[in-house]
């Protein structure tokens, strides 16, 4: 924690005793150090970062189609080419069942080979193969058993978390950044935009989310993007509160007067003087916007107004689980899957409110100066 | 509860055998910095003793450490009181003696009261508290006390809220609360730092007096934290001069200041501003010239009248002044008084109402475009508090070079960065600044930097705001040397904004006394020093000699 300031005013030596190629760490850098400082926020920064990469990297890993085939002297890439059953000897020219026993045979035969992925299913896959009723308890085949159609509960939980994490990404962004144009603007001009900026804000946090939610999931078909519109909507607001606060704040700073003294335009000083200083909100917030935004897909999903099927969803699981209640395999593992993210989230959020908190440092200061 | 242990400790103060309080090898650490090392200080009942040092030289810090309200800090050595160590104390036993037996004014009257209670509320409740008095008394009490603190209509400020009173009676307020149970010992933590100089004076006297009162009756004795000297010289008894948490001199007052021993108190009673203006050439050119300027502001009438017509609160009514190249224009007044919306008007950064404003014989709201930008070029300013005045997140090259990218787009990056250190080097400050951010400078280094920003664009006239106000005095010493150089080297006109009557004396060749936003009297500064004419000018002259 780097938070000594010279408390003594050694004024007329400025200080010289490090050399000229001394570079000191920017106020970022600073929060960052303080940032890696909390190991349970830091770690769990690095095991949310080493999970979503995974689940990025799903194809390869969590996938029907095996990464490389060799067949008859040929090689067969079917992750990024469809090829129909008759190129291994099937009868249909339909696209192949990787997971068919028959085609899998063809692959044992001397001369060929495939390398299939750890993981023998897609968030899709039926697999009409398999012995187990669905669904199915967990099981070498199935490492988290498989839901009432018989896909792969561990499949879907990996593409279900990626969708929730780029959903949670893209909506976050957007929030952020409506939030930040709408307070910057009421927040640095004030008065008469301000007010009028307040009001409408005001008016259009009264009309009623979810509402609006069912009734255009009613008019349009849900999709992603649908989804991701409508929350931005809404989901600015509350962010623009404190950046306008900020602002607000920020804005009567002696460093904005002499920037205007200076002659910089309005634009100039917002950019470089006034928004730099005015995102500690906005960082601190990021986390906890995730992990809500997380919240709220799921709830869609589980009441049915989100992604369409068959779009792996946490929250699609949840209520399977809840239709299953014997299939406990289901509802433990994206509860569980559930409760990790948002903990993770959580505790970025409390390592990155600390790491931006300077009070500590202030209360230092106030005891020991006039 | 009940306050019979508290009067238990009373004991006869006839017998002074031991002093009331008696710190020995007090340290004070937070973490790795330690604030107070080794201070060992005694306070004999009735005796008025001085703290003074510089800012973060640890007199805070020892006061706190007293009343044991430091929660983070590692305090070790002996603190008596009265013959009681309060290291031993229970939490519930400090309770007691806090406020009670040990009361403390704070610096800053605002934050120290809760706007959310009136005073009376707040006077009573230690009343209440400590005595265990019934409500009705304590309320009696709590008038008797605003009376002897000498606000007018005691029986009426009782029932009012913080935010209703004037900066003087909040820290009368104050201290009829610190007062409120007859306390033994009194720290005052800069009680006067926060208000205008006629007020300090006010103050000062009714702290001598209470306490000269106090003293007979019950042996009060008072421990004032300060930085100013005269304060110390009107108050105290006995100094004790800290520097960076060692107490480094104690001795009687008339001593301290006849023959200080140590470098530091002899550092600290030179550094009084000392004027070392140079003449202003007779044919100098007018910069700036101001005619019958007023600022005035809309405000909320009260009642419903307010709902149909704003208004008018003239922050500054028909000002007219005229700087002259290498000139310096003080402006004094009291916090209010329309010196800071002066200066922003004069910048052209605050609409006025009426009159007009020349830059070198050409109404400054008649520039526009590219104009306007060498306008702003030509006059800069520097502002009070050198925490606020530069962005936190900018690197101290950036901050100065900024003003140069804008005027000076011809320059590319290295000539900018010349440019910069060459300032920086005239302001005193080295070239490892550059890649460094604002915190990691004191105050006094802070408000070189933002010199050095102002003047890195070679303008014709500065306006100071109070350049000195947030510094300490040997540093703003340092400062006001500065300023004079480079006055002389640039030529430069300057409007120094002040309240603090030793600054505009040793700077200004020329001084307005601004007054409710009006100029009450302007001339010569040693003139009007000398001999002023006005009644408010008097009155500020004679407070500042006595601090």
């Amino acid at each position: 924690m780097s938070r000594a300031r010279p408390r003594i005013d050694a004024d007329a030596q400025p200080r010289s005793d490090t050399p000229g190629a001394f570079v000191s760490p920017s106020p970022m850098r600073r929060v960052w150090r303080r940032f890696r400082a909390q190991r349970l926020g830091y770690w769990s920064l690095v095991v949310f970062i080493a999970a979503f990469v995974t689940s990025l990297a799903g194809p390869l890993w969590s996938n029907d189609k095996p990464l490389v085939v060799r067949y008859d002297g040929k090689l067969y890439f079917p992750l990024v080419k469809a090829y129909a059953e008759t190129a291994f000897g099937g009868d249909f020219p339909t696209p192949a069942d990787y997971l068919d026993p028959y085609v899998r045979h063809r692959f044992h035969l001397p001369g060929n080979f495939a390398i299939y992925p750890v993981n023998h299913y897609y968030y899709d896959t039926l697999n009409y193969f398999s012995k187990a009723p669905n669904p199915a308890p967990p099981s070498s085949e199935n490492w988290l058993g498989t839901d009432q159609q018989g896909r792969d509960v561990f499949a879907r939980l990996l593409y279900g978390f990626r969708v929730s994490v780029e959903f949670a990404f893209v909506l976050t962004f957007i929030g952020s950044v409506l939030g930040i144009v709408a307070g910057a603007v009421q927040g640095y001009f004030g008065g008469g935009i301000d007010i009028l900026g307040q009001r409408l804000i005001e008016i259009w946090s009264a009309l009623p989310e979810l509402y609006l939610l069912i009734i255009f999931a009613s008019i349009f078909e849900p999709s992603f993007v649908l989804l991701i519109v409508l929350l931005s909507l809404f989901g600015w607001i509350g962010l623009s509160d404190y950046v306008r606060a900020e602002f607000l704040r920020n804005r009567t700073q002696d460093y904005v007067r002499a920037a205007r003294a200076m002659g910089l335009s309005n634009w100039q000083i917002i950019w470089r003087h006034v928004l730099p200083n005015s995102l500690t909100p906005v960082i601190t917030f990021l986390p906890f916007r995730m992990s809500g935004a997380i919240l709220a897909l799921t709830s869609l999903d589980f009441l049915g107004l989100g992604v369409p099927p068959p779009t792996p969803s946490l929250g699609e699981l949840l209520a399977e689980g809840k239709a299953n209640l014997d299939a406990w395999w289901i509802s433990v593992a994206t509860f569980g899957v559930l409760v990790a993210t948002l903990l993770l989230l959580t505790f970025m959020g409390d390592a990155l409110r600390n790491a931006l908190d300077t009070r500590i440092a202030d209360a230092m200061r106030a005891g020991g100066n006039q | 509860m009940s306050a019979t242990p508290m009067h238990e400790t009373r004991l006869d103060h006839g017998l002074n055998a031991e002093p009331l309080l008696s710190i020995e090898r007090l340290r004070v650490a937070f973490g790795e910095t330690v604030a107070v090392r080794d201070l060992t200080l005694a306070i004999a009942r009735g005796e008025r003793v001085a703290l003074v040092g510089e800012s973060g030289s640890g007199k805070t810090v020892t006061a706190l450490a007293i009343l044991r309200l430091l929660s983070d800090a590692d305090v070790s050595g002996v603190i008596r009181f009265a013959g009681q160590d309060l290291a031993t104390k229970s939490e519930r036993e400090m309770r007691g003696l806090r406020g009670s037996d040990i009361a403390m004014i704070f610096q800053e009257p605002m934050t120290a009261l809760n706007p959310l209670y009136s005073i009376g509320e707040q006077i009573a409740e230690t009343i209440v508290a400590h005595d265990g008095a019934p409500a009705s008394e304590a309320r009696r009490r709590a008038i008797d006390l605003l009376a002897r603190t000498g606000i007018g209509e005691p029986e009426k400020r009782v029932t009012s809220y913080p935010h209703q009173l004037s900066g003087g009676q909040r820290q009368r307020a104050m201290i009829a609360m610190a007062l409120a149970c007859r306390p033994r010992l009194l720290l005052a933590d800069e009680p006067t730092t926060a208000l205008d100089v006629t007020i300090r004076a006010q103050i000062v006297d009714l702290l001598l007096e209470l306490q000269e009162e106090e003293a007979a009756k019950r042996g009060m004795a008072v421990l004032i934290i300060t930085h100013d000297l005269n304060l110390v010289r009107r108050f105290a008894q006995r100094v004790a001069v800290m520097e960076q948490g060692v107490l480094v001199e104690t001795g009687p007052v008339e001593r301290i200041f006849a023959e200080p021993r140590h470098p530091y108190t002899r550092h600290l009673i030179e550094s009084r501003p000392r004027r070392a203006v140079h003449p202003v050439s007779p044919h100098a050119p007018t910069l700036l010239e101001a005619r019958d300027v007023s600022v005035t502001y809309r405000t909320r009438l009260p009642g419903i009248g307010g709902w149909f017509r704003a208004g008018r609160f003239a922050a500054v009514s028909g000002v007219s002044l005229t700087v002259r190249q290498g000139e310096t224009l003080g402006i004094v007044g009291e916090s209010g008084s329309g010196k800071s919306t002066l200066a922003m008007a004069l910048l052209g950064l605050q609409r006025t109402s009426q009159g007009a404003i020349e830059f070198q014989g050409r109404s400054i709201s008649s520039y526009r475009g590219r104009e306007q930008t060498l306008l702003r070029s030509n006059v800069q300013v520097v502002f009070q508090d050198p925490f606020s005045s530069l962005s936190p997140r900018h690197t101290i090259e950036r901050i100065v070079g900024e003003g140069l990218a804008l005027h000076r787009p011809q320059l590319d990056a290295a000539a900018r960065r010349d440019k910069v250190v060459a300032m920086l080097r005239e302001v005193g400050i080295d070239r490892t600044a550059l890649a460094r951010y604002p915190h990691e400078f004191s105050g006094g280094q802070r408000q070189r930097i933002a010199i050095a920003r102002a003047l890195v664009l070679e303008p014709r006239l500065l306006v100071l705001d109070e350049p000195t106000s947030a510094l300490d005095v040997s540093i703003q010493q340092q400062v006001l040397a500065l300023l004079t150089g480079l006055q002389h080297k640039y030529n430069l006109g300057f409007v120094f904004i002040s309240h603090d009557l030793a600054v505009i004396g040793a700077m200004a060749h020329r001084v307005l006394v601004m007054h409710d936003g009006a100029i009450v009297e302007s001339g010569d500064v040693e003139k009007i020093f000398a001999n002023p004419a006005h009644s408010y000018t008097q009155k500020l002259v004679v407070a500042s000699m006595q601090g």
